[in-house]
């Protein structure tokens, strides 16, 4: 710490090359970031950011030493770290390089120290998320092409490209991220992640409704009423995902237990409560995807 | 009838079924079909029950006939029946499977005709999915116990994983309840599969083409609470399946009243669902912990705690081995802890080797310390809690329902001025150590 210099954020072009020229400059003049901010992000700095240029033979040098002089799990690290939502992910990054230059591949191990813990819990949300979405993910077939939105925190797209691609080799299938304003593209064996804003769907066919209808119906067969646990299925199914899943989209508002209701005239009020409280809360939720849409549409492009 | 009304008849009555799971096969698919599977298994959707959903799970035909007393789709039940054709059950598959609805099918069966026959219709399925479809997603089927063991070798070769229910804890409550099946018509596939998958495992190192039976190994279910078995009993029974059979899981299944039967529980019995909680938690102490079914019960305590979970259980009888030293304690031990489990015990193991823990680096790592801090030392100290607190211990282990259970003020310790009306300290310990 000592011999660095704490200077002014840095400001890069948002993509992982940009991220691993920012680490280059930081070593080469011993100085030490406020910030790493992409290009384009809102910040109120108190004195102008610093550019930095993306140059590839720069971020080929980091990007190879990573491997070499800590360990490849620790640039798996690096890698998850950059598509994780950690706050200030690139300053976090550039602190854990630093660690893992100095200790080399115990770096990982090193749970207690409060960084690499940072990011290691960074790297599992990401691949928790991921896990999470190849299940939860619903397709929706529109003119032969199976499509999908998604509202992930993480930027999971790179890790679902691989595994769809290898399930569906035959199918032409898009997964729009909508918090993230990107898209995964697949057709022909060919996958592609690209910027993409606001993208409207053409309503479905009357084959696909029938197959939502009959996934329904035995979404809704298959639990035993003996056993009703809503909270057991939350811990499993978290809320934020039901928006975009067939079988739970109907059920996103919907009181969470019925059993609550200890006297049926009062159901009338709270059935009438809770329309009013969901009708508000899916307005917000709509600003809310809107201007992140409109803001992250394009901005960056990070595959 | 339309596909709707059966897809509803059957994964009606296929609901009982307790496992869902689609683990144990990594496979990658071909460019020519579609699916592959993944071993750590993908859970799809979770049903309002909490359970997840991971395959279509229904029978191929509810027409049953046999006459399990505890089933509902035993012939004397008045019940509407219907039967997939295995063209119609290999589409809906395919369309779910390409929606991302499911990781693949789970068939099972009512008895058509005769096992042979059922065993043979459902092979249909499988095969349709498998080399007409090109399917390399992930199957689980039932063997038919009855059925030709050649038969049920062809339908094994098609699926990733089969199991055989063994549907009641012993030989006598299952000729009570379900007449027409016998325990050696049901060991006899498991034995079969059992072989099957050892001698594939020797083929397959002489030709890696030597095609795979049930890659995934095999499971049984069994229903706990409609007959008078001792948690003992089943504890040992499941012990024994791993053992002797190799099977990767055994499901059990808490005993839902759907038919009136003089034989069985009455209607309005509630399915003893913490009974069920507690087996799989003991099933993960054996599967995964090293422990020993008769470390957990024994003839003296036949019975889990309700109020503690069995391993916290085991803890409070050997208090002698406790508080563990976190930085030198072996792996086997930490895994005794009560509150560690085996990524906690993990991750300690790989980040003490960097340099001694205490506890702040505990919570770091992310080990839940509600519980465990009770049982350890961190550089030779006690958590503070544990060393101020430490009569309050029993209620701290306690999950907050067993608590409510016994009646203990919820979210609070227990305080030694608390009021004398209510269970006293010594009425807990005994309860806990089980002389209640």
């Amino acid at each position: 710490m000592s011999d660095r210099r704490t200077v002014a954020a840095y400001q890069y072009d948002g993509s992982f090359d940009g991220l691993l020229c920012c680490v280059f400059e930081s070593f080469l003049h011993k100085e030490q970031p406020l910030d790493i901010l992409p290009e384009g992000a809102e910040q109120f700095p108190l004195c102008p950011p610093k550019v930095i240029e993306t140059d590839r033979k720069k971020a080929q040098r980091v990007a190879a030493s990573i491997p070499k002089k800590i360990s490849p799990l620790a640039a798996e690290w690096v890698r998850g770290g950059f598509l994780s939502c950690a706050p200030h992910r690139e300053l976090l990054l550039l602190e854990f390089l630093r660690k893992g230059y100095r200790t080399g591949p115990q770096v990982t191990r090193m749970m207690q120290d409060e960084t690499v813990a940072a990011l290691f819990r960074a790297v599992q949300f990401l691949e928790n998320e991921a896990h999470l979405l190849k299940g939860f993910l619903r397709f929706v077939e529109r003119n032969g092409v199976l499509t999908a939105v998604i509202d992930p925190k993480n930027f999971v797209l790179p890790l679902l490209a691989p595994h769809f691609a290898g399930r569906l080799p035959r199918e032409t299938f898009l997964i729009y991220d909508r918090s993230h304003g990107m898209a995964l593209l697949h057709r022909q064996g060919e996958l592609r992640i690209v910027p993409a804003g606001g993208i409207e769907f053409t309503p479905e066919n009357d084959t696909e409704r029938e197959y939502q209808r009959l996934w329904k119906q035995f979404y809704d067969t298959i639990a035993i009423e003996g056993r009703q646990n809503p909270k057991c299925r939350m811990t499993h199914c978290p809320r934020r995902y039901w928006q975009n899943m067939t079988e739970l989209c109907g059920e996103i508002f919907a009181p969470l237990s019925q059993k609550s209701l200890k006297n049926p005239a009062d159901s009338g009020i709270m059935e009438e409560k809770h329309r009013r409280i969901s009708a508000g809360k899916a307005a917000v939720y709509d600003l809310h995807t809107e201007s992140r849409c409109a803001r992250d549409s394009g901005a960056h492009a990070r595959s | 009838m339309d596909l709707f009304q059966k897809l509803t008849i059957l994964s009606d009555a296929a609901k009982y079924d307790a496992a869902c799971t689609s683990s144990g096969v990594d496979r990658s698919g071909g460019t020519d079909g579609i699916g592959n599977a993944q071993a750590c298994g993908i859970c799809h959707s979770f049903a309002a029950d909490g359970r997840c959903i991971s395959l279509l799970k229904v029978l191929l035909s509810n027409a049953c006939v046999y006459n399990c007393q505890y089933c509902v789709n035993r012939v004397t039940n008045d019940t509407p029946r219907a039967t997939f054709t295995a063209r119609e059950l290999a589409d809906l598959t395919i369309q779910f499977y390409r929606r991302n609805y499911i990781e693949g099918l789970f068939l099972s069966s009512g008895i058509l005709k005769n096992p042979d026959y059922t065993c043979e219709q459902m092979t249909e399925v499988l095969r349709i999915l498998r080399q007409e479809y090109k399917f390399y997603g992930y199957i689980h089927v039932k063997a038919i116990p009855g059925a030709d063991p050649l038969l049920i070798e062809r339908m094994a070769l098609l699926a990733d994983r089969m199991s055989v229910n063994i549907e009641l804890p012993s030989e006598q409550s299952l000729t009570t309840l379900a007449p027409n099946k016998s325990r050696p018509a049901i060991l006899g596939p498991m034995r079969q599969i059992r072989d099957g998958i050892s001698q594939n495992q020797t083929d397959i190192v002489r030709s890696r083409h030597a095609p795979k039976l049930a890659p995934a190994g095999q499971s049984t279910q069994m229903i706990t609470g409609a007959t008078p078995e001792t948690d003992f009993q089943i504890l040992r029974l499941s012990e024994a399946l791993y053992k002797k059979y190799s099977l990767k899981r055994v499901f059990f299944s808490a005993y839902m009243p759907v038919v009136e039967s003089a034989l069985l529980p009455s209607l309005d019995t509630r399915p003893p669902l913490l009974r069920e909680h507690r087996l799989y938690q003991a099933d993960w102490l054996l599967r995964f912990y090293g422990f020993k079914a008769r470390e957990i019960l024994d003839e003296a305590h036949p019975n889990f705690n309700p109020f503690l979970d069995p391993k916290c259980n085991w803890a409070i009888h050997h208090m002698e081995l406790f508080p563990v030293e976190i930085n030198t304690a072996s792996y086997e031990m930490l895994l005794r802890v009560p509150g560690i489990g085996v990524r906690s015990a993990k991750r300690i193991v790989s980040a003490r080797r960097t340099g001694s823990l205490d506890l702040a680096a505990l919570k770091k790592i992310g080990v839940v310390l509600k519980r465990a801090q009770y049982f350890i030392t961190c550089r030779g100290k006690l958590p503070d809690a544990a060393r101020l607190r430490s009569e309050n211990m029993i209620r701290a282990v306690l999950s907050d329902r067993a608590a409510a259970m016994l009646g203990l003020p919820q979210g609070e310790q227990l305080s030694l001025f608390h009021d004398p009306g209510m269970l006293t300290r010594e009425d807990v310990l005994q309860c806990l150590t089980g002389e209640l």
